[in-house]
């Protein structure tokens, strides 16, 4: 048996719902029993929220062996035994558990800088950090740069924001340090607004030390004295392993008072979240630290010249300052050898919707949309047909199958119609209704208007009128032509990012699904069998078994019934809602 | 709650005062922000009751009315949608009886809420059931859930 042995349990949400914690148990018991000598770690959270990919596959459970690593899924607490008996005890890994030909396939077209470390290390422990080289940057910047070089080392890396607009880094540095005034901040914008998208608080809770580590190095080059996370309060072990990795740093003296045995004073505060989507964007997460409201103002002046509490404010995504230590410790070129000619480095990505490997994945910029949704993640779940992948969230916009070939980067992604925004990409198949997928973000993004404009406090609501009217049957020969002014003034007028990119979503399946909307509008039929308003529901009679379920489902009591009599809805009073659709346990319901 | 507020009121003063703090702290004391929080605030700093509830009312996090013992939460999140999330909620919604608005069951058992993505997309839809994970969930395992809370 190898001499030393660590087994990692993956205990994310997959996990813990898996059963992670009593499989940790199980190992704990099994162990000991067994007379074996092995650390059982907890495999850190990034893992735990989809990084490793394969939380499909929970509970995933790593045995290292010297330089040996076995991976085992969907592992539950009853299969510990035999992996202690045979494996750790007897020496034979276990082949039919192991994981398959999936999990390296998802890993094979993937290049980790930002998510080096995540799953790797124990996220609470700046020792594991220090070990994977953690502060060097920060120490050799505070200790042996200017400020100047540093600031050049980031603009000749290429790395651009990652949280959503793109704004070359350095150049913004490098604005911030030419501000005047003594007192700067620099913020971190761990808001993550995008409703289906988690890198943010995948790196948070894997690497927390590498954001605390840019955070640093971007305060030291522009010379602010106090930073701020902004961070959402739904995510609560973010919270927390931040909080933690906060009071190490200042242990350390990394934060604090002549941080690294150097002149410079630097410290970080957490701010939380309530709860607006808008609060991500610069001015109105300035305005929500401050205790406010969290509405935008117009730009200029920006928040390099005029931030928080009126002093010069560089605010960056939490993935940007995560970029940052591996930049400075492997030099601008080593980054900017990765992606494109004006996309340099890598991105983070949350896969998912109806892909057979959901997760977080980082792939070098330039990669094409078909090696991310058939290599990476391993085609469509169903097997139905591929039809779109929506990015950027509801400031971006749907592609479709016919453009998968299409390089994943700022500019090509724009010229299509959508952005990269800030890494959420959510494949859609067979069964989902464009029309219905624009409402969705249109809804999402009418509710959280902040209500301080009228283009987008309004326009949106009309907008989302006239999608709710298409989609429940009701929609009018000229509604296309009214979606698409509409749209078109919303972009222009709009005074924040929110209201200027709310039409994406409605502007890009405009673009590519024009027949969905004509179908709703003119055929009043909504063709992948989404939209409610749209559906007709009858029973079966001869497969029916009358077993009533339908009938106490009913909430408009359109169902009626006897026992051992076949049940029947009245079209009249059926309100479409498709719950006898889903209680009945026979298919005798039908849809269309 | 007397006390509670008290010492609320006196961190306020001392961080600087942050009404948003002020407000999040307040609702982590009683699961939402009472009207008689807000008026005893109001009224020692000299702040009209307004200027609490513009802040109250734009986040939302924040709840004017008293949460139920047990919460449930249900993503709406794009992922989550795309899986169905709009069917487990009406669903449940609709077992419990309760709506967007009145969304605490008249027992104050249950509140039901929504939520724009809790991160664990991959595992969509996802419900949270007294804060417990439920990932890659049905409206009938989610419904059993409830039913066992209500037994507690
Ligand atoms: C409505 C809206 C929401 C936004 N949400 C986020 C967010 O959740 N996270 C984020 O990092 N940036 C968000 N942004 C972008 C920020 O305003 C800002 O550009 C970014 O944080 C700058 O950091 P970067 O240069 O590192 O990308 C949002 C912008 C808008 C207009
Ligand atoms: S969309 Fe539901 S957890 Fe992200």
């Amino acid at each position: 048996m190898a001499s030393e042995t660590l087994i990692r349990v993956c205990m994310g949400p997959a996990g813990i719902a898996a059963g992670g914690k009593q499989v940790i148990e199980a190992f704990h018991a099994a162990l000991v029993d067994a007379g074996v000598s092995a650390q059982v770690r907890e495999r850190c959270s990034s893992h735990q929220v989809g990084c490793m990919g394969l939380c499909a596959r929970d509970v995933l459970v790593e045995v290292h062996q010297g330089d040996v690593k076995t991976v085992y899924q969907y592992i539950k607490p009853d299969m510990v035994q035999r992996i202690v008996d045979e494996h750790l005890v007897a020496g034979k890994p276990i082949t039919e558990w192991l994981v398959d030909e999936v999990y390296a396939s998802f890993y094979r077209k993937q290049i980790k800088v930002v998510l080096a470390d995540c799953g790797r290390i124990d996220p609470e422990d700046i020792d594991a950090y220090e070990a994977v080289k953690g502060y060097e940057a920060a120490r050799e910047c505070l200790t042996n740069r200017r400020p100047e070089e540093v600031i050049e080392e980031v603009k000749m890396s290429g790395l651009r924001g990652r949280g959503g607009a793109g704004f070359p880094t350095g150049l913004k540095w490098e604005l911030g340090r030419k501000s005047r005034g003594d007192d700067k901040y620099i913020i971190c914008n761990a808001d993550e607004g995008d409703p289906g998208a988690f890198m943010d608080r995948a790196v948070i809770e894997g690497s927390p030390h590498a954001v605390i580590e840019g955070m640093i190095i971007g305060a030291f080059s522009m010379g602010a004295r106090n930073g701020y996370v902004y961070i959402r309060a739904e995510y609560p072990l973010a919270v927390e392993r931040l909080k933690k990795a906060l009071d190490q740093a200042r242990t350390r003296g990394y934060l604090g008072k002549g941080i690294f045995g150097s002149a410079f004073d630097f410290d970080i505060k957490i701010k939380l979240g309530a709860g607006a989507f808008v609060c991500g964007e610069e001015t109105a997460l300035i305005a929500s630290i401050e205790g406010m409201r969290g509405m935008p103002r117009p730009k200029p002046p920006f928040p390099v010249n005029r931030g928080l509490w009126q002093k010069p404010t560089v605010i960056n995504n939490v993935e940007t300052f995560a970029n940052i230590p591996a930049i400075i410790r492997n030099g601008c070129g080593w980054y900017a050898g990765f992606g494109t000619d004006k996309s340099k480095g890598t991105k983070v990505f949350a896969l998912t919707g109806k892909i057979k490997n959901p997760g977080l994945i980082e792939v070098p910029m330039g990669i094409t949309l078909r090696e991310i949704i058939e290599e990476i993640g391993g085609g469509i779940e169903s097997g139905r047909p591929f039809k779109a992948v929506q990015t950027g969230g509801p400031s971006g916009g749907c592609i479709p199958a016919s453009m998968l070939d299409i390089a994943v980067d700022y500019e090509s992604l724009a010229k299509v119609g959508s952005i990269v925004g800030s890494g959420g990409m959510i494949v859609l198949d067979a069964d989902d209704c464009m029309v219905n997928v624009a409402k969705y973000f249109v809804q999402f993004t009418q509710s959280e208007s902040c209500g301080k404009c009228v283009p987008c406090r309004v326009g949106t609501k009309r907008v989302l009128e006239t999608l709710e009217r298409i989609t429940t049957g009701k929609g009018k020969e000229d509604d296309i032509e009214r979606l698409e002014k509409l749209a078109g003034g919303i972009k222009a007028m709009s005074l924040c990012g929110l209201g200027q990119t709310a039409p994406n979503p409605v502007l890009s399946t405009l673009k590519y699904f024009r027949d969905e909307y004509e179908a709703h509008i003119r055929d009043k039929k909504c063709p992948a069998k989404v939209c409610k308003g749209l559906l007709t529901y009858s029973i079966d009679e001869a497969t029916c078994k009358a077993c009533g379920a339908c009938l106490r489902a009913c909430p408009s009591g359109a169902v009626s019934g006897e026992k051992k009599k076949p049940h029947r809805i009245d079209a009249a009073k059926c309100v479409r809602c498709g719950a006898c659709f889903e209680v009945c346990k026979f298919g005798s319901v039908n849809r269309e | 709650m007397q006390k509670t507020l008290d010492n609320i009121l006196s961190r306020y003063r001392e961080s600087g005062g942050n009404v948003i703090s002020l407000l999040q702290e307040t609702q982590d004391a009683f699961g939402y922000v009472p009207r008689e929080a807000v008026q005893f605030f109001s009224r020692e700093l000299g702040i009209a009751a307004s200027k609490f509830y513009g802040v109250a009312t734009f986040y939302a996090q924040f709840r004017l009315r008293p949460v139920g013992k047990h919460k449930v939460t249900a993503c709406c999140g794009t992922a989550c949608h795309v899986r169905g999330a709009e069917r487990i909620m009406s669903g449940i919604q609709r077992e419990l009886h309760v709506t967007d608005e009145e969304d605490t069951t008249t027992d104050g058992q249950i509140t039901v809420e929504k939520v724009a993505c809790l991160g664990f997309c991959s595992f969509a839809p996802v419900v949270l059931v007294d804060g417990a994970v439920h990932g890659k969930t049905t409206t009938d395992a989610v419904i059993k859930e409830i039913k066992s809370l209500r037994k507690k």
